[in-house]
């Protein structure tokens, strides 16, 4: 029991922390906005991209007209001026420009950090620390932390029964291994991808589920974010590449039971194949990203009716506010359902793609 | 054909690539909706006239609908797309 408390400790400790490298308070500048955004009228489109979408830094939260936002690292190289690292501050929520480079207001890089060069906007090479950035980074810190100490419980008790955190996580472990390695790679060749399965199997339900608590260090969108899911998908098609064998290929490039004029002179079943091959990867990335933003769009469009029937009247705005709160509260425990299902089914896929990709001649 | 061309150039001043995303989504949730319904009333089919399969039948049935419900999305975000 005692390990449990220490780990909670530590996890009460980080969600205190992380706000700590230059807290900002942003209520001397709010207030000489104060007399024009008094009576602002509520934006959904906005209000929700503004929840899904990456950001410089990180919103924690706002009381009436004072916002307490942690600034974030901006990482940049201009070809003009090479590297260049400041806090996201200097850019005062988009309002000025630092060294050349300002957030873009408008155009395809609309919040992006953009260059002005001839009155052009260009993008440099950004590598800065984002919102998504900072929250995988909390994630890998916890998964790290996890099952750092679960493989030395499991160094130190040798043949003894599981305790502590290792209690939990061995069932998730075994099953995923249980249930999704071994039957679709197989019992001979499913240990070279048991430690890639389960890496993505808890890294995407940390996220999914961190992605759902609305307050630090949860609340960023990371498994939204299509270039996290692009690179989740590659690392599977890359794993699938590289591990192919001569029967895997076989079966693309001159699959057997066809007639030759389908692959000569016009390889059209070799092309079927291979795109197959490809869209096997970019559904994964689809389907994960879609799911997981999908669910927080329709959480966040719930809260929004209340705003929007607040507008109308007072009353109206109560009324409905029941009626959405039990809404948001279901929605988002079947957005907790989703975030396992969705790590499961990648995961599965992920050990299906590399079954067919080892698998034997039959 | 030229009350067409007028009725066109009215409605395209309201938003018809708005009213062609709405009808977009709704489509992908019926779909949807018709294909889980088709999976699940299977797996319960299946489970009555077998119970001991029962946990077999039920991961199978999850598995087939995310599948479904992937490509269902899909079509949601490029009408969010058409929208936003």
């Amino acid at each position: 029991m005692k390990h449990i408390h220490r780990l909670l400790l530590i996890a009460f400790f980080f969600t205190s922390l992380t706000p700590a490298f230059a807290l900002v308070s942003d209520e001397a500048e709010h207030k000489t906005h104060q007399v024009s955004t008094k009576k602002k009228k509520f934006e959904t489109g906005n209000f929700i991209m503004d929840h899904i979408a990456d950001a410089y830094e990180w919103h924690v939260f706002s009381y009436g007209d004072f916002h307490f936002t942690a600034p974030l690292p901006v990482i940049v190289y201009s070809e003009r001026s090479g590297f260049h690292f400041f806090m996201s501050n200097k850019f005062h929520h988009g309002h000025s420009s630092y060294k050349g480079f300002e957030l873009a207001k408008d155009g395809e890089y609309r919040g992006k950090v953009v260059e002005m060069v001839n009155g052009q906007q260009v993008r440099p090479f950004d590598i800065s620390i984002t919102k998504n950035v900072t929250a995988m980074l909390i994630s890998m810190i916890i998964l790290l932390w996890v099952f750092l100490s679960v493989a030395k419980t499991y160094r130190r008790r040798k043949g003894q029964e599981p305790k502590g955190i290792q209690a939990y996580i061995e069932p998730i472990i075994v099953f995923v291994i249980d249930e999704i390695a071994k039957p679709a790679i197989g019992e001979k060749k499913y240990k070279k991808f048991a430690p890639f399965l389960l890496t993505i199997f808890f890294f995407i339900w940390l996220n999914n589920l961190m992605g759902l608590v609305p307050f630090i260090p949860g609340g960023a969108n990371v498994t939204g974010n299509i270039t996290i899911t692009m690179v989740l998908a590659l690392f599977t098609f890359i794993i699938t590449i590289v591990n192919g064998n001569k029967n895997y290929w076989k079966h693309i490039f001159n699959t057997p039971g066809v007639p030759w004029w389908l692959k000569y002179p016009v390889p059209l079943m070799p092309l079927v194949e291979l795109m197959g091959m490809m869209t096997k990867p970019f559904v994964l990335m689809v389907r994960l990203f879609a799911n997981i933003t999908a669910g927080h769009i329709i959480v966040l469009s719930f809260i929004s009716l209340i705003f929007i029937f607040g507008e109308m009247s007072p009353a109206l705005g109560l009324g409905s506010s029941v009626l959405s709160v039990a809404f948001v509260i279901f929605m988002n425990v079947l957005e907790l359902l989703v975030a396992l299902i969705q790590a499961y089914v990648f995961t599965f896929l992920s050990a299906l793609y590399f079954g067919m990709a080892v698998e034997d001649h039959h | 054909m030229i009350t067409l061309s007028i009725i066109l150039q009215a409605v395209a001043t309201a938003g018809l690539a708005k009213f062609g995303a709405a009808i977009g989504a709704g489509i992908a949730a019926i779909a949807a909706a018709f294909g889980i319904g088709k999976i699940g009333a299977s797996a319960l089919e299946s489970i009555a006239r077998q119970p001991e399969a029962a946990g077999d039948i039920r991961s199978n049935m999850i598995v087939a609908a995310a599948l479904i419900e992937g490509v269902a999305l899909f079509a949601i975000i490029i009408c969010l797309l058409i929208v936003l």
